[in-house]
């Protein structure tokens, strides 16, 4: 329904000069687009952290904090500089992999760069939606093409109605079901996923189980929506109408003609996965304590730790907008006729 | 003459006759009214009828049900019944609050930049695209280091989340209609713009429009209520379903009803909206 609402792509032709590598071209200016999104959200970031009520220096010193104090933290964390001139240490910090100091650091009295206190929590977060995507993958491609292929039967009834309830749920909602079950009535599985600072939560598996659940509830059932509506098209496209007046047998039609044809659109289905997990990841390690990056963004925003926030958040939003790009540019490489803007 | 040209308008379904016809079709839709009907009138009139004021102390902390608090008591040994029946409006009130801030101002610039196909549109689609950059979550999570915690700026950050994706559905709609015949009779027989907007556009791309805000309104509630369990939106000690699954994580040993009927009926709110949702879309389909 949706889909008339959608104003058809704008028909970016493409010089009439032609180009040899119609891909690349595309590629350079998404990634160029990229770049300039990541500059003007790294100005709104920095404006926000820094200009707007809440100095990190006296938030972090309390309220019972001297005014020399607070002056001199403010010196220390160079916030009695122009606003431009540590919007530019900051920036370029960024560019050169350097994310800065945390508020907390300067506080205590000495220095904590922002990328030693996250960079373990960031495996952490990384092993979590690693574990999460596997089953995601697995389960929403198969049921996806399953129900695609009995479309209006009772297995696609019962699948659709099935993966729909978790995903209708606020993540904590879900959680908190599944805390209930599995620690309050059978105590099978802690309710706090404690992972020892340096250790790989591989370590103590049991700590995956109830977030990677969650997480995987919420995501299964849109992702198979998806690839179920990206395979009943393929199999209502016309190669595979030819192939089946041709007499190919059944099996074959779905798995030459229609399958590949339907991979295209479930990429981007990923892609979504990733995105969401970036927020999604935030509610989960908070309500099952789990030391992920996520945790620590929430933990920093409760802190007041404006320095950290705004590095944490930078990041998150390149990682955003960098598995927007290769998602879109992955797709163009399997499906050539996007590359000229749609003209199919 | 201006009779003649009306009938080529097309014909309007009422919205409300509309979802009356279509809405109990299917199983799964009927569901999602009974659950969206049972939640409101929890949610709205919860708060008339509490046992208990739900601020006070009764007992010890997580004291579990017994005959005068079949829900037990939460972290603070208030009692949980009182508190899940006012705690349901501020997750309605709220989220509806930006929804509607977010379309009222939405909807008006985009029928006015669909109407009169403006430079808008580019503008538009670069702030969408700076907005979508970002999990939404992340964005109020960053509103609030600045604004300090509070709903105040919750709602309003969820309302400008909003705001560019509705101005471009809206936009679309618009443009879409503006161009069929019924719009050129009108502005032919002499109608004047605002009148031309409200009486001729508006309605027919009502439909579209209400199904969209309905998925808002979801969103709203979803988003909210993520950044209150985050103990960053409605502070203590509000009775709110989101924020009292937040406080009350240490007793789901000793009384996990302090916990678990908020989040259910948290839950039956936003599956209510999302059943209806599908309902309504594949009525048209």
């Amino acid at each position: 329904m949706t889909a008339t609402l959608v104003p058809t792509a704008a028909p970016t032709s493409p010089s009439s000069f032609g180009s040899r590598h119609p891909l690349a071209r595309v590629a350079l200016r998404r990634i160029a687009g990229g770049i300039l999104t990541l500059f003007v959200l790294s100005v709104l970031v920095f404006l926000a952290t820094s200009v707007l009520p809440g100095d990190a220096a006296s938030a972090i010193l309390g309220k019972q904090a001297t005014p020399d104090a607070v002056a001199e933290l403010r010196h220390a964390m160079g916030l009695d500089r122009p606003l431009v001139v540590q919007y530019g240490k900051w920036l370029a910090g960024l560019l050169h992999g350097d994310l800065g100091n945390t508020a907390a650091g300067y506080a205590a009295g000495g220095r904590s760069g922002v990328w030693d206190q996250i960079s373990g929590k960031l495996g952490n977060s990384l092993v979590l939606a690693a574990t999460v995507f596997v089953p995601v993958l697995l389960l929403s491609l198969v049921l996806g093409v399953l129900t695609a292929l009995r479309a209006g039967r009772w297995l696609d009834h019962l699948v659709t109605t099935v993966t729909l309830v978790p995903a209708a749920l606020p993540e904590f909602v879900l959680g908190t079901v599944l805390l209930a079950v599995f620690f309050t009535w059978l105590d099978i599985l802690p309710p706090v996923s404690f992972v020892a600072p340096g250790a790989s939560p591989f370590a103590t598996p049991e700590t995956l189980v109830l977030p990677v659940l969650t997480l995987v509830g919420v995501t299964v059932g849109p992702a198979t929506r998806m690839i179920r509506a990206g395979m009943q098209e393929a199999l209502l496209s016309d190669p595979v109408a030819v192939a089946r007046l041709n007499g190919i047998s059944e099996a074959r039609v779905v798995r030459r003609y229609a399958l590949r044809n339907a991979l295209a659109p479930s990429i981007q289905v990923f892609a979504l996965i990733a995105q969401y997990l970036v927020g999604g990841l935030l509610i989960v390690e908070d309500l099952f304590g789990y030391p992920g990056i996520g945790k620590e963004l929430v933990d920093a925003v409760t802190v007041h730790d404006n320095l950290e926030v705004q590095s944490v958040t930078m990041l998150l939003a390149t990682f955003y907008v960098a598995v927007t790009i290769a998602a879109d540019l992955l797709v163009m490489a399997v499906v050539p006729k996007l590359r000229t803007g749609g003209t199919s | 003459m201006s009779a003649l040209l009306k009938t080529y308008s097309p014909r309007r379904v009422p919205f409300g006759a509309a979802l009356r016809r279509r809405t109990p079709k299917t199983l799964s839709g009927r569901i999602g009214l009974a659950l969206l009907v049972l939640t409101l009138t929890v949610a709205l009139l919860g708060p008339l009828c509490t046992p208990y004021s739900p601020d006070r102390t009764v007992g010890i902390p997580f004291a579990g049900p017994t005959a005068g608090h079949p829900l037990g008591l939460d972290f603070l040994g208030r009692d949980v019944l009182s508190r899940v029946l006012s705690g349901g409006l501020s997750v309605v009130l709220y989220a509806g609050v930006a929804t509607l801030a977010a379309y009222a101002v939405g909807l008006t610039v985009g029928l006015l930049a669909g109407y009169s196909r403006s430079w808008l549109e580019p503008l538009l689609m670069r702030l969408t695209d700076v907005l979508l950059a970002f999990p939404a979550l992340v964005f109020l999570l960053l509103l609030a280091t600045a604004f300090g915690r509070g709903i105040t700026g919750v709602v309003i950050a969820t309302a400008l989340i909003q705001l560019p994706p509705i101005v471009r559905i809206v936009r679309s709609a618009a443009l879409e209609q503006s161009l069929r015949g019924y719009v050129e009779a009108a502005v032919a027989r002499g109608e004047g713009t605002l009148s031309v907007l409200r009486r001729e556009i508006l309605p027919n791309i009502a439909r579209p429009v209400a199904a969209d805000a309905g998925l808002r309104f979801s969103w709203s509630v979803l988003l909210i209520a993520g950044v209150n369990f985050l103990g960053l939106g409605l502070q203590p000690p509000a009775a709110d379903w989101g924020l009292m699954v937040s406080e009350n994580r240490g007793g789901i040993a000793l009384n996990p009803s302090s916990m678990l009927v908020a989040a259910a009926l948290l839950g039956a709110l936003t599956l209510a909206i999302n059943l209806l949702g599908d309902a309504l879309a594949g009525g048209t389909e």
